[in-house]
């Protein structure tokens, strides 16, 4: 026993003299990294670090931050009210638009992908816009103003379908509903664009050998070539989904106002600026980010270990 | 002449478009889902084509009700009424403007070289931590900036850069999101091509300058396209709080809840954000493509 511990230490140390030699010979490799790696962990990795210890105190930037242990979680999960029906909204938006939008995203790619060539690079650039075109969702709450002369309202009201119109956006029934309906809009982002490359690189003669093998429509055809070819795609497309679908926050505000009606339309990240930079209770918001964060994370771990079934 | 001449040889090749079409497609099939593909088409760009026309109308033609989708006597009196009352305000329209134009253009252009620099090595060398340093970066994609605000807002807290627009520059040269499309982009990038470069006596720098960087030219479109996206919507408002260095968002926010009277430039700034990403992509459309096509997230 001692004698395979004492090999492994050697190997282990044997292992980090070769790589210490390899680092020395690619100095040049870590000059060139530098600049954007110290960025990047000034940036990315020391604040999830830090965000993690803050988690645990109590600290409001002006005096030193003070450990209360767990208290913040119990007090998050116990006694926050508002930070449950956060992560409520939240998950109602994630588990509804995410999956849907991701869905879309490929659907579309995939259906534009046998278009001409110029009839796919406008149809491209007409499902893509929404996702780029800043704040333009405002354009929405026009729509569904909560008067007679919102469109969707007098709509409605010209066909029949209501009699008094519908406070669309202060009412807590139709808040998050309508929060959906534009992200999912927004919703053919990065992913869709990745998709319709990916579906361009797919190799024809595949196809062709589909066609021998008895592959008889366009769904097989697509569970059977097209989607296992597009895997790494696939993942990335996730990965982005899901990015975006736990992170809303700026669309529930700018809609449904900064608090809304009831929290109705509170989602964590709402909840975090509200504690991180209105009442300045960096610990209690930290705490939030972490919770968001493991979420995430996990989130992406699951769907990853999904996606490799796809085709398999 | 010589284009006439091109474009004929290239007819001879058209096939009939009967024989084109796949074997597996039922006509019917396809006009329904044409049919399908126009309406979600209209859909989808309804808002963005009102917002345009809503920014053209007079005043009048705002308030119309039941409303036209399309302005009757368009006109640009809105932007200039941007410019011209705004102009008078205390913090001119203008600056709101630049400050914008300033953070994109300063903060893109660190990015691209930044990025780039790190992504030609994480492609084309092997050195120790090279792997793990990728994978950090691919678990980052994975959340979303506002987990790491609270820290950030400290640690820029701490060197003195909350209200100045590094705040906001600095942090978007290390968006993990262009490195690693950059990386993936560069990897396709063929090695021999590198070492012929080494032969010849070239260093690294002048390697990546004069080989690598002309080379991945559409990879430059996609990251730009990103990092414009990012930071021209960038509300900005947590880490700055002047007035005379906050952004266009914020500024079109302001004018929005300025109530009636401010409806038709509220239309036109709308349009002055959303206009530049849109316009990017529109120009770039291919080169952004070709780069998302190696975007693929491999085990």
């Amino acid at each position: 026993m001692g004698e395979y511990i004492s090999k492994y230490f050697k190997l282990r140390k044997h292992n980090a003299k070769v790589a210490w030699k390899k680092a020395k010979q690619r100095k040049m490799c870590y000059l060139f990294l530098a600049p954007y790696a110290i960025l990047f962990c000034m940036f990315y990795v020391f604040p999830v670090v830090a965000s993690i210890r803050y988690s645990f105190t109590y600290y409001n930037i002006l005096e030193s931050p003070r450990w209360i242990g767990l208290q913040n979680y119990i007090s998050l999960i116990l006694e926050d009210d508002i930070f449950l029906i956060s992560v409520k909204n939240t998950l109602m938006i994630a588990i509804i638009t995410g999956p849907l939008g991701y869905i879309l995203s490929f659907l579309f790619a995939w259906l534009i992908n046998e278009l001409p060539r110029w009839i796919r690079s406008v149809a491209v650039i007409v499902f893509y816009a929404p996702s780029i075109a800043g704040n333009c969702y405002v354009i929405f709450s026009v729509f569904f103003r909560g008067d007679a002369y919102g469109y969707v309202n007098a709509l409605l009201m010209d066909m029949g379908i209501i009699d008094t119109p519908i406070l669309w956006l202060i009412n807590p029934q139709w808040m998050l509903p309508i929060c959906m309906l534009v992200i999912l809009w927004m919703s053919l982002g990065t992913g869709f664009l990745s998709f319709v490359a990916g579906l361009q690189g797919v190799d024809r003669s595949q196809f062709e050998a589909g066609y021998m093998d008895g592959v008889k429509n366009r769904w097989q055809e697509l569970w059977f070539i097209t989607l296992p070819n597009m895997k790494p795609m696939l993942m990335f497309g996730a990965v982005m989904s899901i990015t975006q679908a736990f992170g809303v926050c700026e669309v529930t505000m700018a809609l449904c106002g900064y608090p809304s009606t009831d929290y109705a339309a509170r989602t964590i990240v709402t909840h975090l600026f509200d504690y991180g930079f209105s009442r300045y209770e960096m610990g209690y918001a930290s705490a939030i980010a972490t919770i968001l964060f493991l979420m995430m994370i996990l989130c992406n771990k699951a769907i990853q270990a999904l996606l490799r079934r796809v085709g398999t | 002449m010589s284009k006439k001449k091109k474009s004929t040889v290239q007819k001879e090749y058209h096939k009939p478009l009967i024989t084109r079409r796949k074997p597996n497609r039922s006509i019917a099939g396809d006009i329904v889902l044409y049919l399908f593909l126009i309406l979600v088409a209209f859909i989808m760009a309804f808002p963005i084509i009102y917002a345009v026309s809503n920014a053209l109308k007079p005043l009048d033609e705002l308030f119309r009700f039941p409303p036209r989708i399309f302005a009757q006597h368009p006109t640009l009196d809105n932007f200039s009424d941007l410019f011209v009352t705004m102009g008078k305000s205390w913090v001119t329209f203008s600056r709101y403007l630049f400050n914008t134009v300033f953070i994109t253009v300063v903060g893109t252009a660190g990015h691209l070289i930044i990025a780039s620099m790190g992504a030609f090595v994480l492609a084309k060398y092997e050195f120790p931590g090279n792997k793990t340093f990728f994978k950090i970066i691919t678990v980052s994609m994975m959340f979303t900036g506002y987990v790491t605000m609270i820290p950030n807002y400290i640690i820029l807290n701490n060197l003195g850069w909350i209200d100045t627009y590094w705040a906001i520059i600095i942090p978007a040269f290390a968006s993990p999101m262009g490195l690693f499309l950059m990386k993936q982009f560069m990897e396709g990038l063929p090695t021999s091509l590198i070492e012929a470069a080494k032969i010849d006596g070239a260093n690294e720098w002048r390697v990546f300058i004069r080989i690598v960087m002309p080379n991945v030219k559409p990879a430059w479109m996609t990251l730009i396209i990103f990092s414009v996206q990012a930071l021209w919507n960038n509300r900005a408002s947590t880490y700055i709080y002047s007035e005379e260095r906050k952004t266009l968002v914020y500024a079109l926010q302001q004018i929005q809840s300025g109530g009636i009277a401010r409806t038709g430039q509220g239309a036109a700034v709308l349009v002055v954000v959303m206009i530049v990403p849109i316009l990017i992509f529109v120009f770039s459309e291919s080169q952004i493509l070709e780069t998302m096509a190696s975007s693929g997230l491999k085990d």
